[in-house]
Formats: C-alpha cells, structure tokens, sequence
C-alpha cells in the first residue's frame, strides 16, 4: 500500500510527458470511469508500417490513472498497432509497479481500456479488452 | 476530549465495537463515513444474534411458539419505528429494502397509477440517484414533465425559482431533506405546506435526515417518506416507506407473491390490509428486529442530543478545514447543515486523498456520492467527503487535518 504512491507515479501524474492532443491522427478514442469520475481521450499517429510514432493523452482523474496513461504511451511509441492490441492488464501492472485493489485497478486499467479500444476502432470501450 | 452535556461520548464510543478496531498494525480506525452507512452498537449486534439464537421463524400464519415470537419482534419492530418518527398508525409504516426501494414503490404504484402524461414531477438538483432515476423511468414511459429545483453556490435550493415551478401545478414534489453531499438541510416543512397549496403530494427522501435530526411526521406533514436502517445504526437489507392511510390505501400493490394477498384465485387475487400489501415475501426478520433495536438505541440517546452534537463536530471540522490552504469546502454554513463536509483539494484527486488518508486510518469516501447532476451542477467530477455521526470526536477531525496536511506532503501541493 504504501508503494502505492511511488515517486514515478507522482512525478508522471504532475508531470506528464504525453500530455496533449494529436490533430490530425490516425486513432482517437475517449472513454471514462463514472465510479470516480476518470475521463481520458487517447490520440495516436502511425506511420505507414503501423507503427505508433506520436501518443497523446488529454483529461482528467486521479493520480493513478493519469500516470498509468502517461507510461503506456510512453511504452507503445515505436510499437505495431497489432503490438497495443495484444498489451493486457499485466503490462501496465509492471509499468506501473504496483499493486492494486479491485477499485483502483478500474482507475488505471482505464487507459489501457481507451488503447485499446481505439486501436481495435471498436464503437464502444469494453472491459474485456482489459481483463486476462 | 470532548464534551457534550446531554451525550457521553466516551459511552457512546464503547457502545461500537468498530471502533476499537486497527485498519492497520498500530493505526486505529477513524471513521468517517457513516454517511454512506453508520456503524453498528452492540444493542444492535446482540439484537440480531439472540433473535437468530432463540428466536428464528418466519412470521405470520405460523402458530407455533417461535413463529408467533418472531412475529410479535416483527411487528414490535414495526411500533417502534412508528413511534420513532411520530407516526400514529404502524399500518401506515412499509418495511423495504433500503430507502431506494421506498421510493421505487411510491414511483411505481403511486406514479404509475396516478400520473397521466404531461403531468409534472418537481425535484432537486441535489438528488441523490435514488430520488432521480425512478422518477426519470417512470416520465421516459409516461411522457412525464420533470422540473428541477435549483441549487445556488451556497448549496441552498432556490425556494424563490421553486415558487415559480409551483404555478406549473405539479402533481409531485419530491426532495431529499438532507442532501448526502452538501450536508444541506432543506427547509422540508416549507417545501411541503407550498407544494400542498398547489395541490402536490410530496416525498421526502429522509436517507440522510432521519438518522441526524429529531423528525416528527405529524409536523412535517409528508405524504411519503423514505428511508434505511443502516444509515441510523441498523443493519443494511431493511428500510421504511411511510405513507398517508389515504394515500397507501388507493395505491395498487407493488410486488406479488406471499404475504401481500388476502385471497388467490388461479386467475385473480385480492389484496391483503395495509402495512402487508405492499410486503410481499419473507421480509428481513432478523433486520427489522435490529432495526427496532436501533431506533431504541438513538432514543435512548434523544434525538436532540445528537443533532446538536453532531452540530457541533461539523462546525468544527468546517472550521478546521477551512484553515487548510487548498482545501475547498462546498456546501451551505454550519447552521444550514447536517454531519457533512464535502471538499476538493487543489492538484490532487479526491480518489488520491481517500486512499491516502486510509493509510492513516481514516475512512472518508471518494467519487460523486450518488450525485452526478450536483457535481455537474457544481463542475465537478468528484469530491472527497467527510462524514460526522454520534459516536465521531473532534479529535479524530484534527487527524483528518493532520492527514490532509500529508496528503498535500505528498503530491507537493
């Protein structure tokens, strides 16, 4: 519990690196957590291979989850868009290093969930798209 | 340590085993959530164990010795209750789930049966979900007219705009009478005596009010009130609809089955006297025992008592967290409220500052509270809440403060 709050967690959630918008860009998705109130639009663009060469995050939420979109943006640039589709919930558990209950792993599963679901340009986020 | 001339807290505090409890090695809990459901006396605890001990049996139609025991607990519960909010009759008092299904009843046999499209339904911008919903089914089917009174920047309803929604000649008023959020205790007497000059039933959601403040139906003049056991000390699983005779009487069952039928045929059934009508099913035995237990307990205690206590505890904690830089508070002045304080802090979710705060031992919650159109109201995702009941101390508010002051540590805020 009390690695919860790990310095790169609190350095990523009042500094983030990929903070912004992509316009243009090739995949956008935007879903939220109504437990909490957690909202997140992802953007990315591709390059002719479909490799991701810009990420971008925009919203707004807690600590948890506004990092966890940071470091897995970070992780995807440079990576196949079939790559982001086979990421699941364990990757961004490592990214993340911690442990999470049931209610916080919702906060920062949630980028992972907007990823995903952009890539597969699926209408609708779902949690399957996060669970193992 | 504090000190109330009518409330022993040390007494108090040892009548809730909880409270001794360690979250964590060495870090006691503080609890300040009872908003979201109270903690529970031994009173209470011990109530349920020796009904479940000597007692059990389902009630009604029963004839032998424990059935008739646990029918008399049943409907001892039902009395006490009724007393308990100074209701005359207990056929008028309906055992529920939990205050949502009270409402739900009301919607679904009075609105259902009564309401016509185009007929108007006023509530609150501060409704809880579960003065919200039911509402918003019920018009999507019936084609009926919703109007809302507003909330102003101090968390007070506009009783002026409310005037105004009168002249629509609603057939309903419905309004919590404290909102779980603000802490705002509405001017319930007021809402009620206008809306029945414009010719409106009225429903009180009383989820928050009747666990906090001394409430006498008869001077309130409700038509229907709502609300649970476990936000006043009782178990969770049991809640209370009360309704005018007249009113209850006229009304269509809710839910069929056992219990609420006087006769059944194979193809037509008649339905049973009121409070049984609208009880279909084995109720919550063993919760109504505990919740009779409960109302005795904060009897014992006077409502009074507490309501001016906890008077005390949110004046001072709005105080306290006032001091702190960053910290903002919403909701109307101490007078105008009950146990509750609802806060944003700057930079830091109020998701980030629960679970900070739980390292420490202290339960506050987190998120938007049931509330979604309020906060939106206020442009707010969520706000982090405090919560103040009997058995609460100041001193456990000033480790909330020192806790916040970490919170703040932390996230460099």
């Amino acid at each position: 519990m009390d690695d919860l709050y790990r310095e790169v967690i609190i350095e990523r959630y009042k500094n983030p690196i990929y903070r912004g918008e992509l316009n243009p860009n090739d995949i956008t998705f935007e879903d939220e957590n109504p437990l909490c109130g957690d909202q997140i639009r992802i953007d990315v663009r591709v390059d002719p291979d479909n490799r991701v060469t810009e990420a971008a995050f925009n919203g707004h939420g807690c600590a948890i989850s506004q990092a966890s979109a940071d470091l897995l943006l970070e992780s995807i640039v440079g990576k196949t868009i079939d790559e982001v589709k086979s990421l699941t919930k364990q990757d961004v558990l490592d990214l993340l290093g911690i442990d999470l209950g049931p209610v916080r792993l919702k906060c920062a599963l949630l980028p992972l969930k907007v990823l995903k679901a952009g890539a597969y340009g699926m209408s609708q986020a779902s949690d399957d798209l996060v669970e193992e | 340590m504090d000190s109330h001339p009518a409330l022993d807290i040390g007494a108090v505090r040892a009548d809730f085993p909880i409270l001794d409890r360690e979250v964590r090695p060495g870090i006691r809990l503080v609890y300040l959530d009872s908003t979201a459901t109270s903690q529970k006396p031994v009173q209470v605890i011990q109530a349920m164990d020796e009904y479940y001990r000597k007692t059990n049996a389902n009630i009604h139609r029963g004839l032998h010795t424990l059935a008739e025991e646990a029918t008399t607990a049943y409907e001892g519960a039902r009395q006490k209750i009724a007393r308990f909010i100074g209701v005359k009759s207990a056929r008028t008092v309906i055992f529920t789930r939990n205050t949502t299904e009270s409402i739900n009843l009301v919607v679904q046999s009075w609105g259902r049966h009564f309401l016509r499209e185009g007929d108007l339904v006023i509530l609150t911008e501060m409704e809880h979900h579960s003065n919200l919903v039911p509402w918003q089914m019920l018009a999507q089917e019936k084609n009926l007219r919703l109007e809302f009174i507003h909330v102003g920047e101090d968390g007070l309803l506009d009783l002026e705009q409310y005037q105004g929604l009168l002249d629509l000649r609603p057939r309903m008023v419905a309004f919590t009478q404290m909102s779980n959020v603000l802490g705002t205790v509405n001017p319930a007497k007021e809402i009620i005596s206008l809306a029945h000059l414009a010719g409106a039933v009225t429903l009180v959601d009383g989820a928050q009010s009747i666990p906090h403040l001394s409430v006498d139906i008869q001077d309130l003049d409700a038509d229907f009130l709502a609300f649970s056991a476990h936000k006043m000390c009782g178990p969770t699983g049991i809640g209370v609809l009360y309704g005018k005779e007249s009113l209850l009487e006229a009304m269509p069952p809710f839910l069929g089955g056992g219990e609420m039928i006087k006769k059944v045929h194979l193809r037509t059934f008649t339905t049973n006297e009121l409070p049984h009508k609208f009880e279909a099913g084995t109720p919550a035995i063993a919760e109504a025992v505990g919740f009779g237990a409960a109302v005795d307990y904060l009897s014992s205690l006077g409502m009074t008592n507490i309501a001016a206590y906890e008077h005390e505890l949110v004046g001072y904690a709005m105080e306290r967290l006032e001091e702190i830089p960053g910290v903002w508070l919403f909701g109307p002045p101490a007078e105008q409220r009950g146990g509750v304080t609802a806060f944003t802090m700057e930079q830091v979710h109020p998701h980030d500052v629960a679970q900070v705060l739980d390292r420490y031992g202290i339960a506050i919650r987190a998120g938007h509270h049931c509330a979604m159109p309020l906060h939106e109201r206020f442009n707010l995702p969520a706000t982090s809440r405090a919560s103040y009941y009997l058995y609460n101390q100041k001193q456990e508010i000033d480790q909330l403060v020192e806790a916040i002051y970490r919170v703040k540590d932390l996230f460099g805020a």
